[in-house]
């Protein structure tokens, strides 16, 4: 006796046209692998290299609220666009963000971090330099190890001073298969 | 005093006891019924669930709600002669008027008294819904009832 798949998904559709899920979440698929990606009503909250949702389940709770179920829903809209942007039909992403639980510093990196364009990188020090912060590049890299929504926030623009890669937190591989999508001079 | 437990998200909530309240309802409400009834029952559950102050119980909370719904949709019915074989179980006290009587009992005596008397299980099931012995289940029953009538003398 189990929950048919059918039933399965009429009842986390209604949940999700309800308003009743306080953070949705899905599996989607891309070139740098399956990722684990998860939205509010307030916007797009998570994404992770790491498709496992276990790991992450709690994570959410704690910013939104204990009601997180698998909802493909609520995902729609960025699972479209990351999959324009992997076929290189889009160069920025028009979503809005949950930006909940994050520290003003880091939220104003990462806003910053937003403007960086295209196929362009930067490096951590400039970007502790726009955001009036010039000698903080080692907590820009911080921000950056943690960045809870990478690819729509590009952190994998961002590179050492001496032109260096540095570090990805989704793996160096991915980094260099995103800056190389985007035809980045590397 | 023992801690209480956290409440999980409820991906994990769900996944952990949709089996057993699609088994429960299935048998209550038939498995024509019951799909829809299941689906009301998370629904329910999700709306309440923002509101729990602690995870402990959450099976025999769920099976409960599962309960009512089981409830309201043998009324919504009940003219349909289909039904009659289980009309015996219709009028056993729905869990609204339960509820305010077994206000202030501790939580499992009162998910014991409200499983028993309110929905008429064996003492099996609300052991499994407890997640505990049948013996204790027994016990936490007789216990909640007791008490009730102390505090109604």
């Amino acid at each position: 006796m189990t929950v048919s798949p059918d039933l399965d998904r009429r009842f986390r559709e209604a949940a999700t046209t309800m308003g009743l899920v306080d953070m949705g979440f899905d599996v989607v698929d891309s070139p740098v692998g399956p990722l684990f990606v998860a939205a509010s009503e307030r916007g797009l909250a998570a994404i992770s290299f790491d498709p496992e949702p276990d790991a992450q389940l709690e994570r959410l709770a704690r910013i939104a609220g204990p009601r997180v179920l698998r909802s493909p829903r609520s995902v729609d809209g960025a699972r479209r666009e990351l999959d324009q942007y992997f076929s290189g039909r889009r160069q920025a992403f028009d979503l809005t963000l949950d930006l909940r639980a994050l520290p003003p510093f880091t939220v104003s990196v990462l806003q910053e971090l937003a403007r960086v364009p295209y196929g362009e990188t930067t490096t951590y020090g400039a970007l502790a330099a726009r955001v009036g912060r010039p000698r903080a590049a080692r907590a820009v890299g911080t921000v950056m190890n943690r960045n809870r929504i990478p690819i729509v926030l590009p952190c994998h623009r961002v590179v050492g001073s001496s032109g260096d890669l540095v570090g990805y937190a989704g793996g160096l591989d991915r980094k260099v298969k995103l800056l190389q999508l985007e035809g980045a001079t590397l | 005093m023992m801690q209480s437990v956290a409440i999980p998200p409820f991906e994990h909530f769900y996944e952990q006891h949709r089996t057993d309240v699609l088994r429960l309802l299935r048998r209550r409400v038939g498995s024509e019924r019951a799909e829809d009834a299941f689906q009301e029952t998370f629904l329910r559950a999700l709306q309440a669930y923002r509101r729990l102050e602690h995870g402990d119980h959450l099976r025999a909370w769920v099976l409960t709600i599962a309960g009512n719904v089981a409830i309201d949709t043998l009324r919504r019915t009940r003219p349909q002669s289909e039904l009659l074989e289980t009309g015996a179980d219709d009028d056993r006290p729905a869990f609204e008027e339960l509820a305010p009587m077994t206000d202030g009992l501790p939580p499992k005596e009162r998910a014991a008294v409200v499983l028993r008397y309110g929905y008429d299980l064996p003492y099996d099931q609300i052991a499994a819904a407890l997640g505990s012995s049948e013996e204790a289940a027994r016990q936490a029953a007789s216990t909640g009832v007791r008490r009730l009538r102390r505090r109604s003398q």
